[in-house]
């Protein structure tokens, strides 16, 4: 256990070691970022005081080292733009984000799951048929495409729902839906496949012999022992909303880390981008990290080797 | 019921795809990048103003959004299949390697492995693409560098099983070469396995396009690629919704396809994992698989990524 978490951990780092490295790499093939930074009066004597000022006169290696320092320090440099601290800009726009992808793992959960449950439940009949083919969508539907058809559906033709930007409740409920569709599909596939098995269990078939009440049966004996895989693996998969974000965010101009990205890369505002990166990378692959420590410790089989 | 047909629908989608890519220049009306700017945003055939020249109607250029889907079929086939087929061959040389020899060597790829599949893909195309400036190659070869890890894992797995067996051992002692083993015995083995993975990726492929052209970071204007094509769509919701539906519809219809072949090929090709996911029909097969993969930790991980397709 204490070995297998030491490696996991050690392996977290390696990888954001590696994004850091893709990240340094591109920032250094965008071009020269004195040009960015200075007045286009700028003398050459300017050019060459921020070029030793920021460090790009040393060697490579060296630039690589300082680099890497500075993001452990927390300094990602300043906007090319508003000349502000990066930080602050990540620091404004990650409530939005945060607020989108909690309600949208909310959403999945209070839809995959009782629809799952439902479904495993009464087998083979229309209600049935219809979730699984709301699932099978789930995982082929284009999510900007899905983004653009539910503002068409609710905001334009039906106008229910506002179209984009963040506001009050309402204006959560087609992102939120949106990002978390994918998912809510996943786990309403787990939760059925779970139910199914745990139903053709001998214990179910015990606890109706003993006359158990069906709903006690379905709820106490059948949920309950079902939702152990789907808990793990939603998690897991509730990670993934932090790549998604670009896209949901982008389609309902929601003002969150991943637009900031995506128009950071418009204005080639390079220090951001570096920044939002490596924040939603740190983020992810943390997230991960958990996912599987707590995964590990959940399960016995795991938690007792080489003990 | 259902789950009997599935083949046909996808067999008949995909049939028709490659008809459409293949035979683009014959079948779409009208030219996918030039436009009569005098017929801009012309309605579907259906409706009050339709115009039989444009079936599906034209887009703020006057283009013609039905021959536009059409050769965009050639796009989206074109980044999948290559991409695919890079990222495979790679992939799949380094799970040979990797499971056969085993050791350090294994030890150093599986690492490299477990890195590249712990990455989060869609932002980190995002912004490789948007640096590397957006070309067709550049989508092609990203999608690509963040497709092999799952092709590694995948086959190194199988060759660490078929190495176990009684014919590998005869080869050895009947005094063949690593390679030639590898060649004759482990890699004919691999194939059906490597025919499921590669399918399930297709449209994962096509929906990273989609994304990485719909965000303005991948294929570059004025290519008919359905994300760009949704994009444009997206001022004219609601005056010209069907700039944005149809090529969406198209690239649904095709995803779901590859998927449900996908999933029916597994069934029916690969013993291995049709353990994971053995159950009568198709829909219900793919319940099990990430309940079965959930099982290792490192696999979790990788089945994650596969299932979840980064929410695109």
């Amino acid at each position: 256990m204490a070995r297998h978490l030491v490696g996991r951990i050690l392996q977290t780092l390696l990888s954001m070691l590696v994004v850091i490295s893709i990240v340094f790499v591109l920032t250094r093939m965008s071009g020269n970022p004195i040009q960015l930074l200075l007045d286009v009066n700028a003398t050459e004597r300017d050019q060459q005081i921020l070029t030793h000022y920021l460090g790009l006169d040393q060697p490579m290696p060296v630039q690589y080292a300082i680099y890497v320092k500075n993001i452990f320090l927390g300094d990602f440099g300043k906007s090319i733009l508003t000349r502000r601290p990066v930080v602050e800009h990540i620091w404004e726009r990650l409530p939005a984000t945060a607020e989108l992808g909690l309600v949208a793992m909310a959403m999945s959960v209070l839809i995959g799951v009782p629809l799952g449950m439902y479904s495993a439940v009464h087998r083979g009949t229309a209600l049935d048929t219809g979730a699984r083919i709301f699932a099978v969508l789930g995982q082929s539907m284009p999510a900007f495409w899905l983004g653009l058809m539910l503002i068409l559906l609710f905001g334009v033709v039906l106008g229910v729902l506002p179209a984009g930007g963040r506001g009050g409740a309402l204006n959560l409920i087609l992102p939120a839906f949106t990002l978390g569709y994918f998912t809510s599909a996943a786990i309403l596939r787990l939760t059925r496949s779970a139910m199914l098995e745990v139903l053709g269990s001998d214990y179910i078939k015990f606890a109706r012999l003993k006359g158990l009440s069906e709903q006690v049966v379905l709820w106490k004996h059948g949920l309950k022992n079902a939702l152990l895989p789907v808990v793990t693996f939603a998690v897991m998969l509730f990670v993934q909303f932090l790549g998604g974000a670009v896209v949901t965010e982008t389609v309902f101009a929601w003002p969150g880390l991943g637009r900031l990205i995506l128009e950071s890369i418009t204005t080639r505002d390079y220090p951001i981008v570096q920044a939002g990166v490596l924040v939603l990378s740190a983020l992810y692959l943390t997230g991960n990290l958990c996912v599987d420590v707590l995964y590990s410790y959940l399960n016995p089989r795991i938690r007792h080797a080489r003990a | 019921m259902l789950g009997r047909n599935l083949p046909w629908f996808s067999g008949a989608v995909l049939v028709a795809l490659v008809l459409c890519a293949v035979f683009a220049a014959v079948l779409a009306p009208q030219s996918p990048t030039e436009g009569d700017i005098t017929a801009k945003l012309i309605p579907p055939i259906w409706m009050e103003r339709g115009d039989p020249a444009h079936p599906l109607g034209t887009d703020r250029f006057g283009r013609d959004v039905l021959s536009r889907i059409i050769y965009g079929s050639r796009i989206s086939l074109l980044v999948s299949l290559i991409a695919i087929g890079v990222a495979g061959t790679f992939g799949t040389l380094l799970g040979l390697i990797s499971g056969y020899r085993g050791g350090v060597t294994d030890a150093l790829l599986m690492r490299l492995t477990d890195i590249g599949l712990s990455l989060p893909t869609i932002l980190i195309a995002v912004v490789l693409v948007a640096v590397s400036e957006p070309s067709f190659r550049n989508v092609i070869l990203i999608t690509a560098l963040l497709l092999w890890p799952r092709f590694a894992r995948q086959v190194r797995g199988e060759t660490l099983a078929i190495k176990e067996q009684d014919f590998v051992a005869l080869a050895v002692v009947a005094g063949r070469s690593s390679a030639w083993i590898i060649r004759r015995h482990i890699f004919p083995n691999v194939v059906p396995t490597l025919l499921v993975i590669s399918t399930l990726q297709v449209g994962y492929v096509i929906l990273l396009e989609g994304t990485l052209s719909f965000l303005g970071v991948g294929v570059p204007p004025p290519n008919p690629a359905w994300g760009l094509m949704i994009a444009d769509g997206r001022g004219f919701l609601a005056t010209a919704w069907w700039i944005s539906l149809f090529p969406g519809l198209a690239m649904l219809l095709t995803v779901l396809a590859v998927n449900l072949l996908g999933d029916w090929l597994r069934d029916h090709l690969d013993p291995k994992l049709r353990q994971l996911g053995g159950r009568a029909t198709t829909l219900e097969s793919a319940d099990a698989v990430p309940v079965g993969a959930a099982g290792v930790p490192a696999r979790g991980a990788a089945a994650a990524s596969n299932i979840a397709a980064d929410g695109s």
